[in-house]
């Protein structure tokens, strides 16, 4: 990480000098959300129902996909699932983004 | 040069209402509460008439009225409020914000007491209990100089160097509902005298230099997450512009002084007959006018009795003070608020610390006074300087702390 900078050298008010984009903000989750794709009906309704817009559609692969960069482990998705595709887990350590 | 004026009879809320007209406010966002009310009502009067271009936001609460406020100010817009008592309670949370996002708000403030038991009168209960909000905050002695000081806080709160929001304080009642004359500049003059609101420079997230506005031309993000690794130099940017203030206020005073043959003391606090005081009792608010008449009073019996207004409390012109009760040994300090559990209030303690420095230490006393508009006589004040005296005699006093005006 570059030095962080002094009072004198930033703007005031708290005005952003870099963009958020690469600010990950699905990293404190407790749960994760897991796809069983055998019972996925692409109907999207989790895509449409997550707060943070971190399932994405996949047209070519023909399946969604967890941005576990933002998701934050609401559990929404698996909720919402109508067919119960998605289940919350406690993940292993090593796979805790 | 001095500028012509005319001479109008205005209460206090009618002459910050009139002065805020004439600085030209962009914006007002507003919720009524006595004893402010009169400086809404005027103003949305002027604008009912067309007599202002102001936008006028009617709303529901004083935290919205904050809220508005804030976010007009980050657009580059002059803006201001009023309020007393709860509704300065109920904005609390948006004063840190607004002075955070260093959004140059000025604000008037009936001063009166907080509730319960429910009480419309004055005290300074209200803006002392915001001291820590950030707000640069100013108190006037009669309508005049609320009138004056209305137009002095935005050319303030505006320069680019200092950048926070100001409160100008006026006691409740005694000042906000009082009839006096008083003498107003044209329009002209006060708009020239402002000037236009000059915004400071910002880099943003795509590494432009633009002005600090919200503009879509520039998009910025304002005020979000700085949370261990900045958040603290955020904050120590907003006691530079407070430092920045100290010497502003008295630019401003001295500015203003050239235009209007008016000043109040050096800006910062306002010294009466200190240079060779043996007592002297210092204050804020109206209170100083009739301590003034006391010390003459005095001083025609041969007491050399002083007194220290102070104007602005924050930031506290810690300097200043020293200055001015450098050779004074005897030292009332007047609080027109309750510091619950405290070392008396926060002028007492805060002056007290102030002087800690010196080599020969004061005597230094404290007053609580006047809570919930009780009335402040000539006698009661009288009292207070014979007090003084009587510890000049004796060289101590028995308590630090005491209550003037109550029944014990």
């Amino acid at each position: 990480m570059s030095k962080e900078k002094t009072w004198k050298e930033i703007s005031i008010a708290g005005v952003c000098s870099k963009s958020s984009i690469g600010f990950m903000t699905g990293d404190w989750k407790t749960y994760m959300p897991i796809l069983s794709p055998e019972k996925c009906t692409t109907c999207l309704t989790c895509v449409m129902f997550c707060p943070e817009g971190a399932i994405k559609w996949q047209p070519q692969a023909g399946k969604i996909e967890f941005d576990f960069g933002f998701c934050k482990g609401c559990g929404i998705c698996a909720n919402e699932c109508p067919t119960k595709a998605i289940t919350m887990k406690l993940p292993a350590k090593e796979e805790k983004t | 040069m001095k500028a012509k004026q005319e001479i109008m009879g205005l209460n206090g809320d009618e002459a910050v209402a009139l002065a805020a007209k004439q600085c030209n406010v962009d914006v007002v966002a507003a919720y009524p509460i006595t004893p402010q009310t009169i400086i809404v009502e005027k103003f949305s009067e002027y604008v009912a008439n067309g007599e202002v271009q102001t936008e006028y936001v009617c709303t529901e609460s004083e935290h919205s009225a904050m809220t508005a406020c804030l976010a007009a100010a980050v657009t580059g817009a002059r803006t201001f409020t009023a309020s007393a008592s709860a509704g300065l309670a109920l904005m609390h949370e948006m004063l840190f914000v607004t002075s955070g996002f260093r959004a140059p708000v000025v604000m008037a403030v009936a001063n009166r007491a907080l509730s319960a038991p429910l009480n419309i009168h004055g005290d300074q209960s209200d803006s002392m209990a915001e001291r820590d909000s950030g707000w640069v905050q100013i108190y006037v002695e009669n309508a005049q100089e609320a009138y004056d000081t209305i137009i002095q806080a935005f050319k303030i709160a505006e320069d680019i160097d200092v950048s926070l929001p100001v409160i100008v304080g006026l006691d409740g009642f005694t000042i906000s509902h009082t009839l006096e004359n008083v003498s107003v500049l044209a329009d002209g003059d006060v708009k020239t005298f402002v000037g236009e609101r000059q915004l400071p420079m910002v880099v943003t997230h795509e590494g432009k230099t633009v002005p600090f506005k919200l503009d879509p031309a520039n998009p910025m993000t304002m005020g979000p997450n700085a949370l261990q690794n900045y958040y603290f130099e955020f904050k120590r940017q907003q006691e530079e512009g407070m430092r920045n203030a100290l010497k502003k206020i008295q630019q401003v005073n001295k500015e203003y002084a050239t235009l209007s043959g008016r000043s109040y003391g050096n800006g910062l606090i306002d010294a009466y007959k200190l240079e060779d005081a043996e007592v002297a009792v210092m204050v804020v608010g109206s209170t100083a006018g009739t301590l003034k008449v006391i010390a003459d009073q005095l001083r025609r019996e041969g007491i050399k009795a002083g007194v220290l207004r102070l104007r602005t409390f924050r930031p506290l012109p810690v300097e200043a003070i020293r200055d001015a009760l450098k050779d004074v040994k005897i030292i009332a300090v007047m609080d027109k608020s309750m510091s619950f559990g405290g070392f008396g209030g926060a002028v007492f303690s805060e002056v007290r610390s102030v002087l800690y420095e010196r080599e020969q230490r004061p005597v230094i006393v404290n007053y609580i006074f006047g809570l919930g508009g009780r009335d402040t006589s000539p006698n009661d004040l009288r009292k207070v300087f014979e007090e003084l005296l009587r510890i000049k005699k004796t060289g101590q006093a028995e308590t630090q702390v005491q209550y003037l005006g109550l029944r014990e």
